[in-house]
Order: structure tokens, then sequence, then C-alpha cells
């Protein structure tokens, strides 16, 4: 039995339920808080390090086997995701001690922020299609509420349309899964995948089933066209919220479309393939597009989460080596960049007294140089300017789309690139260049506000200075999930 | 609050004892019969609902003497430590460990864990139902 | 058999998807609890309807015997189902509340 699979999920719930027996709010809930995310981090990253050096993981817990128990699976992908969420969860909870950050009312904030990055963890870490259906729920039941905490008009007309869209999503999600248990009578997902590939079924059968999983995990991810609802909803909440959830749950989203189209659905390659390619050009599109037209700093940032997706998107569809790859090291990229900048974007907010619009803030690049400093980073970095994250995988992206003959794609993934930097030029010109407003007054920027985005910063940097072994990762990733025997031997084989 | 019927108010001190009782009875069977922590927590609440709907949620709090949110926190931890249990005896996360005790018969880390189940199933429903109430 | 539990099934989404179409919030509600139904009693009929033959293992047996109704689709529903109830009833406390601020509940108040 090995500890580093179940520790991931154990961490967040047990700390969650101490918060819920001594107590929801107050100091000492927040350092059980900071203990039990430094505790998950740690065990995201041993999880990391043990997957990387000795490969796929797999447990029964209750020593059922698989196929009949339910599985955690850690592969380099799944293992990789754990330990980002850990860290995401420890910037945004330190982020998230500036009370304003987090909704003043800190009434089970704490702890309903653990049982989310519970759920997300879960959810990377299922080998079973049920089971993460289940994970699935968890993270959105913790995430409704977190959204619906706040009792101003906004929060709660956003709340509605997130909430419907998810509970239409896990319905298309649950039929997905009845009609594949139908099919192949297992939810073992690596036990699906060997029972598919020696099926005489017709491909087009199965991959009608598994449109129904692209629809789902398509509203999650917030593709074209199901992604309408996420730039309605993800401003109104507090920022920490806004922020843990523009991390990771489109991520998980687009997480499972990679694990089911890679193992499960890729008996009829070519169509997926080009549907998908369809998808990511015009979530790109359209997410930059969007973000040009918007003026509040939030809304900007939610569309720019979309035309990322469609990056990541295009890196599954092309499905060589060098796109899986890439798709990934984006995602990664992508959580790291996209959280900075709401955690900048709240700093930004905090000097303009809580004006989110452009046209209300200014002067900061005169009063507040560092902070100025801070924003590039990671906007630059979004934009794809060597020597930061983006760039590189940006490039990798691209690379893939050239290598197969994608010009369209690469194409469009260029120019999205520059659509990004000119809506961070404009945050930019409003926020820093344009003269202060009558009513500024300089402030200091608190610790917690500014440690977090700093250390996510230079994360940033640092994956772009140190690409060559986090390359060679996503490549040994890449071959992983293209060739899911390996995975399907971890889950079986039984360790 | 105003004042329940009488007939309401005898009905739900006599009857909220019972359904918890009743609903220990379901828990201990459970396993082998039907019944179980979930089916017994529903049980419960629900005799604790009765109560609520009568005397209204802050009676309620004070008959059952503790926060129902804690109560969640409670049961969960008591079943996550009925899964760490099988873990620490070096089999997986919540492999069940069964011994035989003399006169009470078979006790085994799944009975925790179902008390886990049964105490957060109290907790959930009766919280749920005092958020509508308070709201 | 299937037939039949098919045309119920396709009957359940119908009125979902109408019902989701609807204007007002409480139809939405509506919807969407016979969305997760008509989900639930799909996985029901997934693996193919028994009848008569519950999955009891039989005396002295260590497994089911073959022609016997498939268990695991019913412990899924019964997750799917408390996950659900769970959810609806936050989405109708939601929807209360969502009342109380706006005092009215036609989908046009989401515009912002």
């Amino acid at each position: 039995m090995n500890p580093h699979l179940v520790l991931p999920l154990i961490i967040p719930l047990a700390t969650a339920m101490i918060l819920f027996v001594t107590g929801r709010r107050g100091n000492r809930a927040a350092v059980i808080g900071l203990i039990g995310f430094a505790g998950l981090f740690g065990a995201g990253v041993s999880l990391l390090i043990r997957v990387a050096s000795s490969g796929i993981m797999a447990t029964g817990p209750g020593n059922w086997s698989a196929p009949y128990g339910i599985t955690l699976v850690a592969d380099n992908l799944s293992a990789l995701m754990v330990a980002i969420t850990g860290l995401m969860g420890l910037m945004v909870f330190i982020y998230s001690l500036y009370g304003e950050m987090r909704g003043n009312d800190d009434g089970g904030f704490y702890a309903l922020f653990h049982v989310l990055l519970m759920g997300v963890c879960g959810a990377f870490l299922a080998g079973d299609i049920f089971n993460l259906y289940v994970w699935f729920e968890v993270m959105l039941i913790a995430s409704f509420v977190l959204l619906a905490r706040g009792r101003s008009r906004l929060e709660m007309i956003a709340s509605v349309k997130y909430v419907v869209m998810n509970l239409v999503s896990s319905g298309i999600f649950l039929i997905g899964i009845g009609l594949l248990y139908a099919k192949v009578g297992s939810l073992n997902m690596a036990d699906i995948a060997v029972k598919l590939s020696e099926s005489e079924a017709d491909a087009r059968l199965v991959l009608s089933t598994g449109m129904l999983f692209l629809v789902a995990f398509g509203i999650k991810a917030a593709v074209f066209p199901l992604y309408f609802w996420l730039p309605s909803s993800y401003h109104a909440p507090p920022l920490a919220v806004s922020a843990i959830f523009s991390a990771l749950l489109t991520k998980v989203g687009v997480y499972s479309l990679i694990r089911t189209f890679t193992l499960i659905f890729n008996q009829d390659q070519a169509f997926s393939s080009r549907l998908l390619l369809v998808i990511a050009g015009l979530t790109m599109v359209m997410g930059g597009l969007g973000a040009i037209a918007q003026t509040d700093i939030r809304r900007i940032l939610s569309f720019h989460i979309i035309s990322q997706i469609g990056y990541m998107i295009m890196g599954l569809a092309l499905m060589t080596p060098l796109g899986i790859a890439g798709a990934m090291l984006h995602m990664v990229h992508n959580i790291i960049v996209k959280t900075n900048l709401f955690l900048i974007s709240g700093i930004i907010a905090h000097h303009g007294r809580g004006a989110y619009r452009i046209e209300q803030l200014g002067g900061l690049y005169r009063h507040k140089p560092l902070l100025a400093l801070l924003f590039l980073v990671p906007a630059f970095s979004l934009a794809g300017f060597p020597p930061l994250s983006g760039f590189f995988t940006k490039y990798l992206l691209i690379q893939a789309g050239l290598e197969t003959r994608s010009w369209l794609i690469s194409g469009i993934a260029l120019a999205v690139a520059m659509l990004t930097l000119v809506s961070m030029t404009k945050i930019w010109n409003h926020a820093f260049w344009k003269r202060a407003p009558e009513t500024f007054e300089p402030m200091k920027t608190p610790v917690r506000l500014w440690l977090p985005a700093a250390t996510l910063a230079s994360l940033s940097v640092s994956i772009g200075l140190a690409a060559e072994p986090i390359f060679e990762f996503g490549r040994q990733t890449a071959g992983q999930l293209l060739e899911p025997e390996g995975y399907i031997e971890a889950v079986l084989g039984g360790r | 609050m105003k004042k329940p019927s009488l007939l309401l108010e005898m009905a739900a001190r006599r009857q909220t004892p019972v359904l918890l009782i009743v609903s220990l009875w379901v828990l201990f069977r459970g396993h082998n019969h039907p019944g179980g922590g979930f089916i017994g927590g529903l049980l419960a609440a629900g005799g604790l609902g009765f109560y609520s709907l009568t005397y209204g949620p802050k009676a309620t709090r004070r008959y059952m003497r503790i926060d129902p949110i804690r109560l969640i926190g409670i049961g969960c931890l008591t079943a996550l430590g009925a899964g760490l249990m099988g873990w620490l005896g070096g089999l997986p996360f919540l492999t069940g460990i069964w011994t035989d005790l003399p006169l009470i018969g078979k006790v085994g880390t799944p009975l925790l864990f179902d008390i886990g189940v049964y105490l957060t199933v109290i907790g959930a429903a009766v919280s749920m139902l005092h958020a509508f109430e308070e709201a | 058999m299937e037939p039949f539990w098919a045309v119920i099934v396709g009957v359940l989404f119908a009125a979902a998807v109408y019902m989701l179409l609807r204007r007002h919030l409480a139809k939405l509600a509506i919807g969407l609890i016979l969305l997760s139904n008509a989900a639930n009693l799909l996985i029901l009929s997934a693996p193919g309807l028994v009848r008569g033959r519950p999955d009891f293992v039989p005396e002295g047996a260590q497994v089911l015997g073959p022609g016997h109704a498939d268990p695991l689709p019913q412990a899924l529903i019964l997750t799917a189902i408390v996950i659900g109830f769970g959810v609806l009833a936050f989405f109708l406390a939601l929807m209360r509340r969502v009342f109380l601020e706006v005092s009215d509940l036609d989908v046009e108040m989401l515009k912002e």
C-alpha cells in the first residue's frame, strides 16, 4: 500500500473536518488551514517525485483490486496536477488570509476551500469513471457554496448561472457513464480501454458516447460554444475564490478530456481530432476577442481563461507527442500565470479602493513600480514572451501544429497570442500608465498579498529558464498518455 | 417563535427519542441486514427534524447538545479514522479489520465507519433543515 | 421491457429539456430534477433489465449466478440520487434567496 496516492485526499478532508469541529473562523482556523495546505502541497510534491522516479502508481482503497473496486491512479499527468493543485491551494490560501480577498464574512471559507481542493485532487487521481463523477460533484458542491456565500445581487445571479450550467453538465456526464457502462460493462477506465480495444463494436457507436463526455467536460472546461457561463460568473465572488476557480476548475475539465480522449475514445482519432481542432480554434478566437471587448479586469482575465483553454484543446487535438506535451505544460503554465494575474488584479483593486473597472484605475506605475514589474511578468508570460513559461509552451504547441501541417490552427494560435498582448496592454495602459485618479492615495501592499503573487511570478520565470528538463518530463508524460499500455498495466496488473 | 400546538408538542417530545433509539438499532443491525449508518442517520435526522419543526432550530440545538455542523466534522473524522486503522495495519486505506469480542460478537472498522456516516448524515441533514428554517 | 423503458427515459429527457428552456427559475429547477431522474433511470436500464431475479447471492454459493440483475448500476444510482438530492436542495435554497433579494424569478433578471 502506498500512502502517496491517498494522502492528497485525506489531508484536505481531515483539515476541513477539523475546522468543522474546532470552529470555522478566526486566527486558529486560519493556522489549521495553512498547515493543511502545506501538508497537501508536500503530499503532492512527494507524489510527483515518486511517480517521476518509479513510474505509474495505482492502488485500490479497501483492498478491492481493479477492476472491481475503485482505483486511484497517478501517472505523470495526475501527479503533476496534484502537486500544482497543492501549490495553488497554498498560495491562494495565504492570499485569502487578507480578509477583503475572501469576502469579509469568513464563515466556512477555510473549510470549504479544503473540500474544494479535495474534490480537485480526487478528480485528478480517480481511475474509475464514476469515481471521477463523484469527485466532480464534491468539487462542484464546494464551489457552489463558495460562490453563493456572498449576498450581493451580482453574486447571486452569477451563482444561478454557474449552478444551472454545471448541473446540466453533470446530468450529461451521468448519461454518458450510463451508456458507456451499457456498452462495456465496466467503470474502471483502464478496464474500459481494454474491453473497447478487444470488442468488435462500431467505433462510431463508442464515439457517440464520447461526444456526451465531450459536451459534459466541455461545459466544465468552458470550450466553444459552451463557455458563456464562465465570464458571467467568475468576476462575481471575492477575489481569492475567483482566483482558485480560474486556476483549477476549468483545468479539471481539460484534464478529463485529455484522460478520456487518450485512454477511452481513441478509436476514431481522425474524427475526434478534427472536431477538437475546430473547437480549439474557435475557443481561442472567441476568448481572445471577448477579452478585448471587456473593461473589468476580472472579466478580461476570465475571457483569457477561455482562450488559453483553446490552446490546451489544440494540443490534445493534434494527438502527437509534442502536442500532448505542449497541452499539459500549457495547462501547468496557465494555472500558475492565470492565478498570478488574478492575485495581482486583486492587489490592483486593493490600491484602487475595490475598483476592477480599468477606467477607474491609474497611476500605479508611478506610485507602485514594483507592482508594475510584478504585473508585467505574468502578463508577458500569458502573451508568450521569451524567456517566460508562456513562450515555451506556446512554442511547443505551435511547433506541434506546424509538424502536422495544421497551418490554420497554428496561425490562429499565433494571432490569438497577439490579441492576448493587446488586452494585457490595455490593462497596463489604464491601470499603470494613466494618471492616477484624484482620489488615489498610495498605501502599502500587505505581505500576505504580494508574497504569493511574487512566488508564482518567479515560478513562471523559472519554468521558462528550466525549459529543458520540464520538456523532457512533458515528453515522457505524452508517451504515457498516447501509449496507455503502461497505465492499463499499472491499474489492472495489480501491485 | 410562537407556541406550537399541544398535539404537535406532545408528539414531538415522545416521538423524537423513539426515533433516535430506532435509528441506533437500524445503525447497529446494518452490514449483514438492511440498515446501516446512512439510513439510521436519516431516521435520527427525521426525529430531530420533527423536533425542530415543533420547537425551532435553537431548541433543537439545545436538545442535541452539539452544533450539527460540528457533528458533520466529528462523523467524517470518525469515518476517516476507521479508514486509517486498516492502513496502520499495513493494508490499503479503508480496508476492514475484524475482531471477535466475547459477548458482543464480530466488531470491526466498518462499524466505526458506519457510525461516522451516521453522525455525518444527522449533522448534514439537520443543518440543512436549519438553514432553510432560519434563512 | 427495455423498449418501454427507453420510451420513458426519452420522454423524461424531453420534458427536462422543455422545462430547462422555460423562463421561470422554478420551472428550470423542475427541469433539472427531471434531468437527473432521467439519467438515473437510464443507468438503471443500462445493463439490461431482469425481472424477478434480485442480486442476492444464493445460500451456499460464493458469487452471483448468471442471469441476475446487475447490482452495480443500482449502487451507482443510489450515489447519484444522493448527490442529485443534495445539489437540488442547494439550488432550491439559492432560488429562495434570489427571490428574497430580487423578488422575481424570471430569467430576465439574470441579465446584468
